[in-house]
């Protein structure tokens, strides 16, 4: 592309990488559900968008300044995780997994549905300490809020490795989804386990929702949209892997800013979808693969 | 409830299990084909509606219920098919060939998202047939010349053997002829090696795999044969709404697909046209909700995808069988009346293994 100034060019790859880690974030939390319970969740955007939405009412309706906003929104959704978990997962367990799939369709529909009936339907903004001047470097400006999310993404991602990897706790997750019965038999107590797993995947949506809420305006349909491209972000990365959840949400952020301004705005989003195609032609397994059918 | 022993294999494979069920499904065709003589139009005209529900949930329900795969993106294999047909019709294509075509060339392309999606686990064809949707949308309303984009594409009357099909009636009738074609071809489907397959893949693959079943031919065939059949039903729907947009079918259009196969009733046939009978008096329901609630509430935009949704989640969890489950348990509670015991009907759960290598 040489017809595109420098400037230019860099702005766009850095709103690519912050929307692509926005994808790769809300992927995080559905990824660290699949890998605990083999369950998916479809509603993991649509319970992104509930959290932008708490945040939002948090700050303009109870007026609180922007930490306390954070810190209650991530609490509210864990606590709302935990619900969903208690309330229509857990029957669900033991259940084939298209049946759960169907289950969360049927849930972000809901979910989106009850969000427009109390906030509306309209776009709303919400603001934060952040929120300032952009950063100048020569031809190219950089906004904070762009920046904060690629470190808080990366930040996420080492915690959610460390923690998956070497506590105890993650290592109980890996068991319970390598084999339930079995690791119910070795004492692991596979039902708080799942449940812990869901709190922790909503936190991680409150995480997502805090960062995409000041990037982009908040509407009810926002999580459909982020949520299908974050699933587009898990498969072309590899679907099951934390460090592929990311890399291909990066992929694609970059590929839809590219063709966006390319065709001036048209196709950026049909483009992402396309490319999910062409990657599952090519490359099922991802660009980073974890799936390997066992030989039978 | 009536036992039959059977006694050799032709018995087994017969499409009906004894006379009293061909009496029945005989009493059910002849009462409608006499039934549009009787009804006045707007009856013949929402029956007319069903026939295509049904068809296009026989596709549905071959993959979901059948196969075991989710696809969130069937409304674009509606479009393909009401387009196809439409514009193949409206350039001097004689209706028989076009129709099939238009089946086909759903088909076709259900078949090329098939092999790629369908190489990894059930999640991916989800994901890649939604995408597919999205793609499906923006072609239709950007290739303005071929399919008339957000302006609309009149679908010319449908004429054949230089007989016009226009009226309510006659339409009835060439709706009728088709779904029972197609309720023919899928029950023969299911009790073939090829059905059985399906069946097989769904409740294990592990296992299917096991016996020399081939996973990725037999879960492209399924999705290939279900984007067949519900292309072959959009290319009805297209003369029966006469005028094509893309805002047809977009993912409302998928979720009423999805809900009739979850609410007919996953794995049966039955389930399939007591699916489409719900969500053919579905807007009906609606709008008797809307009376009872307070007017805040009924006024408010997104009723319908909460009602949707809500009620694809019941059933799921509630009853996964559906109304041909629920209308089975109420049979066998009447045939075996103070012996029946509920647990005869308990699921079986299945514990989680994964087929991940770690």
């Amino acid at each position: 592309m040489d017809f595109i100034s420098l400037g230019t060019f860099v702005q766009l790859l850095v709103t690519g990488i912050s929307h692509g880690c926005l994808y790769g974030l809300v992927a995080l939390g559905f990824v660290l559900i699949y890998k605990a319970t083999e369950m998916v969740n479809f509603a993991q955007g649509d319970i992104m968008m509930w959290g932008a939405f708490i945040a939002f009412t948090l700050a303009s309706y109870f007026g609180l300044s922007y930490l306390p906003v954070v810190i209650l929104t991530i609490f509210v959704m864990a606590l709302f995780g935990l619900l969903l978990e208690r309330t229509i997962i857990r029957p669900m367990i033991g259940e084939p997994p298209f049946a759960v799939l169907m289950l969360t369709i049927g849930l972000g529909f809901v979910l989106r549905a009850i969000a427009g009936m109390i906030w509306g339907h309209d776009e709303k903004e919400f603001d934060t300490p952040y929120s300032i001047d952009p950063l100048i470097l020569g031809q190219v400006s950089l906004d904070y809020e762009q920046l904060v999310v690629v470190g808080c993404t990366i930040l996420l991602c080492l915690a959610l490795y460390v923690f998956l990897r070497f506590t105890r706790f993650g290592i109980a997750m890996q068991a319970a989804s390598q084999n339930q019965l079995a690791a119910a038999y070795v004492g692991i107590p596979v039902k708080n386990v799942v449940a812990i797993t869901w709190c922790l995947s909503t936190a991680i949506a409150a995480v997502a929702a805090l960062l995409v809420a000041p990037l982009q305006l908040i509407y009810p349909g926002i999580g459909f949209v982020v949520g299908i491209k974050a699933f587009v972000a898990a498969i072309v990365g590899g679907f099951g892997s934390l460090a592929g959840a990311l890399i291909g949400g990066i992929c694609i952020g970059i590929v839809e800013q590219f063709v966006g301004y390319a065709f001036e705005g048209a196709y950026g989003e049909t483009s992402v979808y396309v490319l999910l195609l062409l990657m599952l032609l090519v490359r099922p397994q991802g660009l980073i693969a974890t799936l390997q059918r066992k030989k039978v | 409830m009536r036992f039959v022993l059977k006694t050799n294999y032709t018995q087994d494979i017969n499409l009906f299990l004894h006379n009293g069920q061909r009496f029945w499904y005989g009493l059910l065709i002849a009462a409608l084909i006499v039934a549009p003589f009787f009804l006045e139009n707007f009856y013949v005209g929402e029956l007319t509606y069903l026939f295509i529900w049904v068809i296009a949930g026989a596709g549905l329900m071959l993959l979901i219920g059948y196969t075991g795969l989710v696809s969130m993106g069937h409304a674009a294999f509606m479009a393909i098919g009401a387009y196809a047909h439409a514009v193949l019709f409206k350039l001097g294509v004689p209706f028989l060939p076009s129709l099939l075509m238009a089946a086909l060339i759903s088909g076709l392309l259900g078949a090329i998202i098939g092999v790629a999606a369908l190489r990894m686990t059930g999640i991916y064809l989800a994901v890649a047939t939604i995408s597919f949707a999205f793609i499906i949308e923006k072609v239709i309303s950007a290739w303005r010349p071929v399919t008339g984009g957000h302006r609309g594409f009149i679908v010319p009357e449908p004429v054949m053997f230089g007989l016009d099909f226009g009226s309510d009636l006659a339409f009835y009738f060439l709706c009728l002829v088709v779904v029972i074609a197609v309720m023919l071809v899928v029950m023969n489907l299911l009790r073939s090696p090829t059905g059985r397959a399906m069946v097989a893949v769904r409740d294990s693959e592990i296992s299917a795999q096991a016996m020399g079943v081939n996973l990725v031919q037999t879960k492209t065939l399924a999705f290939t044969l279900s984007a067949a059949f519900t292309g072959l039903a959009g290319a009805l729907y297209s003369h029966k709404i006469g005028m094509l947009f893309p805002e047809n079918f977009t993912i409302i259009l998928s979720i009423k697909l999805l809900m009739l196969v979850v609410v007919g009733g996953l794995g049966s046939v039955h389930g399939i046209v007591f699916g489409a009978v719900f969500i053919s008096i579905l807007p009906q329901l609606i709008a008797i909700l809307r009376d009872f609630l307070p007017t805040w509430l009924a006024q408010r935009r997104g009723l319908e995808p909460l009602v949707f949704g809500a009620i694809l989640m019941f059933f799921l969890m509630f009853e996964p069988l559906g109304l041909y489950g629920r209308w089975v348990k109420i049979r066998s509670y009447f045939t075996q009346f103070p012996l029946y015991r509920k647990s005869t009907f308990k699921r079986q759960k299945s514990y989680l293994r994964t087929e991940r290598v770690h």
